[in-house]
């Protein structure tokens, strides 16, 4: 089970800017650490998140270890039509997290 | 055995000892400065960068480097003509040199992105603006951090 926070506006004026947030459970484990019996854990991170507007891409960001973990990224978007707002995530070990939030845009 | 001799052994080896723990740290500390050089090198190809623009947001002081919120934003018209394509942000002491690559468009309408990162030790940061017309913006901050992140596994 992931956790994800989307903090996103349900309605705004055509050709606003409005603020995307989202947060998601994850622990971004970088390789570099070693564990408790002195091997390196694996790497476990989120590579990729995207962003999509009724299926067009309005951000995309390339993930590094270096990222904390439960990785929150904040971003802006211009309302253009009504509909949804897809993030996706994917990373190591086949993660792969989907979440849609609506939108009306007047 | 002669005291004289003793003595001229033991400040031997302190000052050979001392020598080497002199240039040492130097040698280890300039090698991932130029990591992020060359990785910087690998967005930019031979393009000039150019400062302002651009700010890069993230607390001076840092307690803990485990999560370090950073915001970075580029002053952009955001229009199809002309928008910030792509934000880059590199580091000089983590393990590897790169923070994120964020691909953004006409579509985001302000050139900002928030998030939060870890960092090892107290170094320098530094993001990369790429504009849709192929110029580069960056801006940089020096950051001190006081408990490393990776290192709470360790104790």
């Amino acid at each position: 089970m992931t956790n994800v926070l989307i903090n996103a506006p349900k309605t705004a004026k055509k050709g606003e800017m409005i603020e995307l947030k989202t947060l998601i459970m994850h622990p971004m484990e970088t390789g570099f650490r070693p564990g408790t019996n002195g091997r390196l854990i694996p790497r476990n991170i989120i590579e990729r998140f995207t962003a999509s507007w009724n299926g067009a891409e309005i951000l995309r960001m390339d993930f590094s270890p270096a990222i904390a973990a439960n990785p929150f990224v904040s971003f802006f978007a211009v309302a253009t039509e009504s509909g949804k707002i897809t993030f996706r995530w994917t990373g190591d070990e086949g993660f792969a997290v989907e979440e849609s939030v609506a939108i009306d845009v007047a | 055995m002669p005291g004289t001799t003793k003595r001229g052994t033991t400040r031997r080896t302190f000052v050979t000892g001392a020598a080497l723990l002199s240039v040492l740290p130097l040698a280890s500390a300039r090698a991932t400065p130029d990591a992020m050089a060359a990785a910087i090198k690998e967005v930019v190809g031979d393009n000039a960068i150019r400062e302002g623009r651009m700010t890069l947001d993230l607390p001076p002081l840092i307690e803990n480097g485990n999560a370090v919120p950073l915001t970075v934003s580029v002053e952009s018209p955001m229009s199809e003509a002309d928008h910030i394509k792509a934000i880059h942000v590199f580091n000089e002491k983590n393990p590897q040199p790169r923070v994120f690559d964020a691909r953004l468009g006409p579509g985001n309408g302000k050139a900002a992105i928030g998030t939060r990162i870890k960092l090892g030790d107290s170094q320098k940061i530094v993001a990369i603006a790429e504009t849709s017309k192929g110029e580069f913006f960056s801006a940089s901050a020096d950051v001190i951090v006081t408990l490393a992140a990776c290192l709470e596994d360790l104790t």
